[in-house]
């Protein structure tokens, strides 16, 4: 029987790889530990205030980038604009989700009868992550309307959502890819073997533990696609950074990108620590897992 | 065609790149009877029973199961597996799924079968083979043996009408080997067609109506327990039982 006192082996491996980057946060050693990190955190922030402080460039630098007049002033209008952002990374990924899983599918299907569609995945999946995002957008957003064909839709923001929609999800279906291959063989000879039918086997017993796995890697992704949400500015839609442009070009002072970048921050920092700590949980239930494999 | 037998192989040729696994194997494995395979590692053993069951292509040669050749082109592999049942060494249980749902998957995905009615099914085998307080656990919550006893209960949902075993006590720690070995005994006991991989040989020799040692991709010797254990007439038998005895497994 694997014991529990096996799985709390393999938690306290875990912690004890984790806490290296903290130093060791057990016991006394862990308090000095802590105290050693605040210190030698303090220091360095206060050196790098004094060093920029006292730039010659700093005062100028301090009333274009860092004004609070300007930073309430245009707050609220980049706030209303960063809704779009929102809006577009929503959209955006509720059909890079489904739609990158496809591809990942089609490029997993194995024989020579599927030569094509293997090879349609692949061409999709090399073309659009060799194509710079910002020319997408831009032959997309500005280059599809100009047809002016008739029901074709002519906002900017739908072709900006296409072409994300397009980009993002050649990278997600390689997220997808490499957790369907982490996926032991054994686990389809198994499902095969039942009389489980090919599509059977993928559905039921592959895609759920690739996709599991993977749910990190693909949280990456996100954070990635709520930035390039701004290259949609670009074309015209009145997002966060297209505002703050407008912005910076009325008042002659730079605080306005400040205000886009903090907006930005505040939604993908918290991704990017949830993520960091999704990864920590599943390395650790791995580690707990392989002890008593 | 003998319609006696419950799995016939003819001549069964299987390489894999240059490196010649099976090279002509004939065996035939009569109804209710128990077959065991024995043989070094490498004999070709694992590789005869995926052939078998067709997670193999084979490069020549024919298996009949019930008379019925399932090594045609034209076969639906599919409906072929649900009629053959294996067990692999390292358990290969689903970890995604609770213990019930690796038991009624394929009997309700594959056969069709109404959920309650698959899991009423699965519920009495699970408590046939003591199982049935582990029915709503994940497989990484269970010992070794129990997985494998969940294993071989997944593989008789499908009600087989032949069961491969693959060396299904190899990953176990010694003191679950028995409580495994007791379900494959009972097996046996209530009639049903066994293929055998093991390296366990009491209990091959307890257990098998006929004993097969492979060596080379071959079938070199085979014989009733008794004739292959106390007497075996080729030296490679006698080597490899030789080395059994040494290293204290018989």
């Amino acid at each position: 029987m694997a014991s529990e006192g096996d799985r709390r082996a393999g938690l306290e491996v875990a912690d004890s790889r984790r806490s290296r980057v903290l130093g060791s946060l057990s016991g006394a050693d862990g308090r000095r530990g802590v105290a050693i990190a605040l210190l030698s955190t303090i220091v360095f922030l206060v050196i790098v205030v004094v060093v920029v402080a006292n730039s010659p460039g700093w005062p100028t630098v301090h009333k274009d980038f860092f004004s609070w007049h300007y930073f309430k002033s245009s707050f609220p209008e980049i706030a209303r604009a960063f809704l779009l952002n929102c809006k577009i990374f929503l959209i955006a990924e509720c059909l890079i989700l489904p739609f990158a899983l496809l591809i990942a599918v089609l490029r997993s299907l194995p024989g020579p009868v599927f030569f094509p569609l293997r090879a349609l995945a692949i061409v999709y999946a090399d073309f659009f992550r060799g194509v710079p995002t910002i020319l997408v957008i831009s032959i997309l957003a500005l280059g599809v309307p100009g047809l002016e064909l008739s029901g074709v839709p002519t906002s900017v923001v739908f072709w900006g959502i296409v072409a994300l929609v397009l980009i993002y999800s050649a990278y997600v279906s390689e997220v997808y890819r490499a957790g369907i291959e982490s996926v032991h063989p054994s686990q389809e000879a198994a499902a095969r073997s039942l009389g489980l039918t090919r599509w059977q086997t993928m559905r039921k017993v592959i895609l759920p533990q690739a996709v599991r796995r993977v749910i990190p890697p693909l949280l990456n992704d996100f954070i990635g696609l709520q930035k390039d949400t701004a290259l949609v500015g670009i074309v015209g839609a009145l997002e966060a950074f297209n505002q703050s442009q407008i912005d910076v070009a009325a008042t002659f002072n730079f605080t306005p990108y400040l205000v886009a970048a903090v907006l930005f921050v505040a939604i993908t920092i918290p991704l990017a620590r949830f993520t960091d700590w999704l990864i920590e949980r599943d390395r650790r239930r791995r580690q707990a897992e392989g002890l008593h494999a | 065609m003998n319609t006696a037998a419950a799995l016939e192989i003819e001549g069964l040729r299987k390489s894999f790149g240059t490196n010649l696994v099976l090279n002509g194997i004939d065996l035939s494995v009569g109804e209710h009877e128990v077959t065991c395979l024995i043989g070094a590692s490498g004999a070709g053993k694992s590789t005869l029973l995926r052939c078998v069951n067709l997670l193999e292509q084979i490069d020549a040669g024919r298996i009949l199961l019930h008379g019925d050749e399932i090594t045609r082109r034209e076969i639906d592999v599919n409906r072929v597996r649900r009629r053959i049942g294996i067990v692999f060494q390292a358990f290969n249980l689903f970890p995604h799924m609770s213990v019930l749902r690796n038991v009624t998957l394929a009997p309700t995905k594959a056969l069709g079968k109404p959920r309650a009615e698959a899991e009423a099914e699965a519920a009495a085998l699970l408590g046939r083979f003591g199982l049935a307080d582990k029915r709503d656990e994940y497989p990484d919550r269970l010992s070794g043996g129990q997985q494998q006893r969940v294993a071989i209960v997944r593989a008789l949902a499908m009600r087989p009408d032949l069961m491969l075993l693959d060396e299904v006590t190899s990953a176990l720690d010694p003191e679950l080997v028995a409580e495994v070995l007791n379900v494959i005994r009972e097996l046996a006991e209530g009639g049903m067609t066994m293929l055998i991989a093991t390296h366990e040989m009491s209990f091959a020799r307890d257990i098998a109506s006929r004993v097969c040692f492979l060596d080379e991709g071959l079938i070199l010797e085979e014989g009733p327990p008794e004739e292959i254990f106390r007497r075996p007439r080729e030296p490679r038998t006698q080597q490899f039982l030789q080395r059994i005895v040494e290293a204290g497994r018989l």
